[in-house]
Order: C-alpha cells, then sequence, then structure tokens
C-alpha cells in the first residue's frame, strides 16, 4: 500500500506530460485542421523526424535515473554520422560493417566514459564535457567536407517506406498519399520498449533506480554501484551511436555542424517526462512524450507560417520551468509525509 | 486533506500552462496574421475584401512554403525579406516561412510539413548540401516542385528538384574584370603593366571559385597576377593576408577582395602602410557582394567598386512559379540579376540599398 502511494506521485507526473501532449495536439487539430494538422501523416511524421532523438532521449533517460548526465551524446551522434559517411563514401566500406564498427566505436565511447565516472570518480558532468569536445573535434578531424552518403544498400534502407493501408488522402494534384513511416521508427519504438522492459523487469534495471535514489543506501544493500555506472554508461554509449545511426538515416549526411544542442533537447524530452535530474525517478515513455511535445511545437510553428521558429524554444524553456516547479512541489510533498 | 489541496492547485497550474503554452503558439498568430492581411488589402485597390471573399480567394492563393537557413547574415536577411515582400496575397501568394536556425534536420522537418500543408510549391535554400534524397522524394511522390535558393543540393536525381536560383559568381568575377579594364582605359592606363593581388574567399566555397575563375578568364595581357591568398570571407584575416602582401611587393596596383568584409580588412591595411587607396588613392580597391557598408566605403573615398551578390531571390522565383503555373518549362539553372556600382554611384544607390 506504501509503494502504491509513493509511486502515485511520479506517475501523475507522467499523466500530465501525456495529458498535455494529448490536449496541444488536439488544439493543433481545431486550430490547424484546414490545413491538414489532423492528418495522419502530421503525428507520423513526429516520430519520423525524431527517430534518432527518441533512442536518445532513451538512454539520456536512464543515465538522469542514476543521477548522472550526458552531455557528449549530440557530438557522438555528429560523429556517428561522419563516420558512416566517411567509410561508405571515400573508403568504400560496406552499410553493414559500417554501422558495426559505429556501434563498437560507441560501446568504446561509453565503456571510456563509464570507467572516468564510476571508477575514477569524477562528475559525469566534466567526463562528457570532455567526451563532447573530442567526438566534435574527431569529427572534423576526420573530414571538413560535407559528406552525401550515396551508399545503395543506406539509401535502400533510409528510403524503404513502409506504407499503412488506411488513412490515405487524396492530395490537391489527385496523388493518392498514404500514410508511412520509414524502419528507423519501428526500430527506435523496439529500442524504447526493450530498455522500459529492462528497467522495470530485471535486477540491472531496479539498480539503475535503487543507485540513484540513494546511492548510500545502495551500496548498504550490497549492489556493485560502479558496475552498475559502468555498465549505464557503456550501454549510453551503445544507444548513442545508435540514435546516431537513426538519425542518419533521415539526413543521409555528414557534417561538422550536425546534431549540435541535441543533447540539450534528449536532457528537455526527458525533463518535461518526467525524469528528475537529482536521480532516481524517471520513465523512458515519458521522455518518449517528451519528444513528442518537442515535435508538435515544431509543428505548430511552421504550420502557423509567419512566427518565427525560435518561439519553439520559448515554448520548450517555458514547459520546462513548470515540470520543475511541479518536480519539486512533489519532492517537498514527499519530504512532509515522511 | 493536505494532499487533496495540493493536487487541485496543481490541475489549476497545469490549466493554466496548458493555456499560456499552447495560446503562444495559437491565438497570438490571428492578429499577426490579420496584421499582415491589411497592408495587402490596401495595396491591393478597389477589390472588395468581404471575409466571405477572402475565404473564397484563399483557394485561388498560390501557397508557398520556404524553408530557409536561418537569420545568420545581413546578406541573408535580406534574402528573407525579398521573399517576404515578393509572396503577398497582393500578388497571389500565400509564403509560409520556417526558419531554421541553421539546422538541417529542421530542415527535413519543415519540407516535411510543407508536404502535410499540401504547398503548391517548396522553396529550399539549403543548409547544407548533402542528404536530401529522402525528404525531396517525398516532395515528388506528393507533386510538389522544388525550388531552390542560393545553393545547391548534392542529389542523385536531379528530377528531384525543379531548377536552381542564384547567384552567378563566374560572372560577377567576369564583371569585375571588365569594370577593370574600362577604368583603366578612362585613367589612360591602359597600356601600362599593372600589378594585381587578389584576397580569395574561403577555399571551395562556390562564391570563391566563382569569383577567381571569372576574373582570371577576362586578365589583360598587360595585367600581372602577383599572388593569391585565402582572407576566409573575413575582415581580420584580410587585413592580415593583405599586411603581408604590401610587404612582399611594393608595388601593388589593383586589389581584388572577394568579399566586402576582406575589403575593409585590406583597406585598413593599406592605410596603416601609409599607402592610399580608393579613386584617388594608389591602390585600386575591387570587391564583391555589395552590402550597405561598402557603399559607406565607397563614399568615403576607399573603395573602387563592388560587384553585387543579390540576395533578392524573390522576384525571381516568383517568375519561375508563374511561369510553372502557366504550363512552362524553366532552366535547371536560373541567375539573378546582378550590377556593378562603382565609387561615382554610391551617393546616388545607398538609399535604395535593402541589405
Amino acid at each position: 500500500m506504501k509503494k502504491l502511494k509513493k509511486m502515485e506521485g511520479n506517475q501523475f507526473l507522467l499523466a500530465i506530460t501525456i495529458i498535455l501532449f494529448f490536449v496541444m495536439y488536439i488544439i493543433g487539430m481545431i486550430v490547424f485542421g484546414e490545413k491538414g494538422f489532423s492528418k495522419t501523416q502530421v503525428f507520423l511524421n513526429l516520430f519520423i523526424s525524431n527517430a534518432g532523438l527518441i533512442v536518445i532521449a532513451t538512454s539520456m533517460t536512464i543515465v538522469l535515473i542514476t543521477g548522472g548526465i550526458d552531455i557528449s551524446v549530440g557530438s557522438v551522434v555528429a560523429m556517428t554520422c561522419m563516420i558512416l559517411a566517411y567509410m561508405m563514401e571515400n573508403k568504400g566500406v560496406g552499410a553493414v560493417p559500417a554501422v558495426l564498427f559505429v556501434l563498437f566505436i560507441g560501446l568504446v565511447f561509453g565503456l571510456v566514459q563509464g570507467f572516468l565516472v564510476a571508477y575514477m570518480k569524477i562528475q559525469p558532468f566534466i567526463v562528457t564535457l570532455a567526451g563532447m569536445f573530442f567526438a566534435r573535434g574527431m569529427t572534423a578531424i576526420i573530414s571538413t567536407d560535407m559528406i552525401s552518403i550515396k551508399n545503395e544498400t543506406f539509401l535502400s534502407w533510409a528510403q524503404a517506406k513502409m506504407y499503412f493501408p488506411i488513412g490515405g488522402y487524396v492530395n490537391k494534384k489527385g496523388i493518392i498519399v498514404n500514410p508511412y513511416i520509414y524502419p528507423s521508427v519501428l526500430i527506435a519504438l523496439i529500442v524504447l520498449v526493450i530498455i522500459f522492459i529492462m528497467l522495470k523487469y530485471t535486477k540491472f534495471g531496479r539498480s539503475i533506480y535503487a543507485i540513484g535514489g540513494n546511492e548510500q543506501s545502495a551500496l548498504l544493500m550490497g549492489l556493485n554501484v560502479r558496475r552498475t555506472k559502468l555498465k549505464v554508461y557503456i550501454l549510453n554509449g551503445f544507444l548513442a551511436a545508435f540514435g546516431g545511426f537513426l538519425f542518419c538515416l533521415n539526413t543521409c549526411s555528414g557534417f561538422v555542424e550536425q546534431a549540435k544542442g541535441f543533447e540539450m533537447e534528449a536532457i528537455a524530452s526527458a525533463v518535461i517526462g518526467g525524469t528528475l535530474l537529482t536521480g532516481g525517478v524517471g520513465n523512458v515513455f515519458g521522455s518518449l512524450f517528451g519528444v513528442l511535445i518537442k515535435g508538435t511545437i515544431e509543428t505548430f510553428i511552421n504550420f502557423q507560417g509567419t512566427l518565427s521558429s525560435w518561439w519553439t524554444k520559448i515554448t520548450i524553456a517555458a514547459l520546462l520551468a513548470f515540470f520543475i516547479i511541479l518536480q519539486s512541489v512533489f519532492a517537498k510533498a514527499k519530504e512532509k509525509k515522511k | 486533506m493536505k494532499r487533496k489541496v495540493l493536487s487541485v492547485l496543481l490541475s489549476a497550474a497545469m490549466a493554466a500552462t496548458l493555456m499560456t503554452g499552447c495560446g503562444q503558439a495559437t491565438s497570438e498568430p490571428a492578429p499577426a496574421a490579420t496584421e499582415e492581411a491589411a497592408p495587402a488589402e490596401e495595396a491591393a485597390p478597389a477589390e472588395e475584401a468581404a471575409p466571405a471573399e477572402e475565404a473564397a480567394a484563399e483557394g485561388d492563393l498560390i501557397v508557398v512554403g520556404y524553408a530557409q537557413v536561418g537569420a545568420e547574415s545581413d546578406w541573408r536577411t535580406a534574402n528573407t525579406e525579398s521573399f517576404k515582400t515578393e509572396f503577398v496575397e497582393a500578388n497571389g501568394y500565400k509564403l509560409i516561412f520556417d526558419d531554421a536556425q541553421q539546422k538541417q534536420e529542421n530542415q527535413i522537418k519543415a519540407i516535411r510539413s510543407f508536404i502535410q500543408q499540401e504547398v503548391d510549391y517548396i522553396v529550399l535554400a539549403p543548409v547544407v548540401e548533402t542528404g536530401w534524397d529522402t525528404v525531396l522524394q517525398e516532395a515528388k511522390e506528393a507533386g510538389i516542385p522544388v525550388i531552390l535558393s542560393d545553393r545547391m543540393v548534392d542529389v542523385a536525381d536531379d528530377s528531384l528538384y525543379e531548377c536552381w536560383v542564384g547567384g552567378n559568381f563566374v560572372k560577377e568575377g567576369e564583371d569585375a574584370a571588365g569594370w577593370l579594364s574600362e577604368y583603366l582605359t578612362t585613367q589612360g592606363r591602359a597600356d601600362e603593366a599593372i600589378n594585381i593581388v587578389t584576397l580569395q574567399g574561403t577555399i571551395g566555397a562556390s562564391a570563391q571559385v566563382g569569383r577567381t575563375e571569372g576574373f582570371a578568364s577576362k586578365m589583360a595581357d598587360t595585367w600581372t597576377m602577383l599572388d593569391m591568398q585565402t582572407g576566409e570571407f573575413t575582415q581580420s584575416k584580410g587585413q592580415e593576408v593583405m599586411e603581408s602582401f604590401l610587404k612582399q611587393y611594393p608595388d601593388i596596383d589593383v586589389v581584388v577582395a572577394e568579399n566586402d568584409n576582406m575589403a575593409f580588412g585590406a583597406i585598413d591595411a593599406i592605410k596603416a602602410a601609409g599607402k592610399t587607396c580608393g579613386p584617388e588613392g594608389d591602390v585600386i580597391v575591387i570587391s564583391f557582394d555589395a552590402v550597405k557598408a561598402a557603399f559607406e566605403s565607397m563614399i568615403a573615398g576607399d573603395m573602387n567598386v563592388t560587384v553585387e551578390c543579390n540576395p533578392l531571390h524573390g522576384p525571381r522565383v516568383s517568375e519561375i512559379i508563374q511561369t510553372l503555373e502557366g504550363g512552362g518549362t524553366v532552366d535547371k539553372v536560373m541567375y539573378v540579376d546582378e550590377g556593378v556600382f562603382p565609387a561615382e554611384t554610391a551617393a546616388d544607390i545607398i538609399g535604395e540599398r535593402a541589405y
């Protein structure tokens, strides 16, 4: 009974996020209905354009639950895209080995960061700040050119549309357009579900929450805190590279300036989704809705047509402030009960 | 009990944020839209724009989605303004403008959103040249023509875009050389040996390649190109390179700066070296871009000429759209008109410069 009540607050945060998303979306459908906001494809585009971010936000959530942070992911995404583009276009490597290679690089990157955080006890912020500079720098070292990916296998993954049989419409030019997604969307959602199950039903997942909740008591409970943290950062490095791969399927190119500020979008999505920066609380589905809310705001601004796109940032800032205040109110309420 | 009060408060707070959070995006546009519509109505004289008719007219408007790079420079801002003033209701257009904040992924999202809004045309000023195959394919499948502005895209299939609109950098270079040869003739120096140095732009940039090539192709026999070095399009680097040129070569007659900023730097370097430049000075300064500050510099007597890199693509794109609407076809490469502005005309023209 006690446990149930404790969960309530966190569930409530998640519920708010989900409700907020649907309310926003419905408002969009009412206001921009004539312009086509209510089309199925508009909804699916939220996933298509943000497949990479969904994976990155998911992995960010895990790190945040441990009480850590990873601001290197944006640079890792850029590096991933660059390595993929460089290997396939300039070195003639096949698509499959290239992807496997970047995933391996992601693992190694995570291993190094994880070792520094878990065993050398260095602040995650500093470690990943160094990682951020390193990955961005490496991207420029590999090539300062813009490289377009023309590898046929890779493009066939990127362009393989999966059509839905229903929900199509005839556009102004008389062309029937059925709603579709790309494989990247499906992959991103599968990753999300796997991570959700891992966090909820495995020992590893529960230790992550325990460490984030209170590292000292987790240690006293006999959990191997350092090893768990190391594993989290390795997983995070891998997922960052994997998210980078999905991002690359969307942009099909590598260049130095890519995915700048991506880490902050991931953190914002997680926080809007109810993850506490102090650790111990978070839900990957919340982060998914955080991403969708961001996407919806962007769609709003685009459909509106004359408003500066910087309003997206301002709205996100307002939402972040709202959720952070909400979280601290909950934290205070919890303390009082104790 | 406390919990209950708290939850009520929270719900209220939530509702309030919903109002403000979404209100920003939804309710605010309304006044903005009417504001914009108002001058448009005024511009269309004698036509009664009753609300009902307006709605009907909405269907006749050509809807154009413009995915712009951002607002990183005066040139870019002037480019945006040119679209915003050209694509108005009075001209039969409705413009949906999207600022990508220099991010390719934002442009991809914007194009997808344009497709869903069933715009008639998409204009894209790509942030980068790479990675456009997928989303342009989506536009093509939806039957929406894409017009590129300013920068090219690197796609395997060039039927993915209708045409490209932009400046002709080679011609700008040729125009600069043409101006120099005329100027020297009027000065009676046509047979004199002329020593030239060039401050190149960032190596590999299309403006650098085109301008260098264009100028080189029109070099007269009596001219000597002493040296070319990159000033990376910046004022400080332009100054630095010019300083080293001045030390190395005692007799420089002409400096060609491949953009205005480098020319400003070069002028500083020339003055610091105790020489003079401009129409009355020792060194002839030729520049490109024709930003407003270049006109000020010409009026001050420091710069001789600037060759325009016209950002006003709006009218040209509008022409292309009208041709396509009439069932015509357009060339894949469409240049905008660009002028040459010598110092003597600067005072007259500066007032009309939009950027």
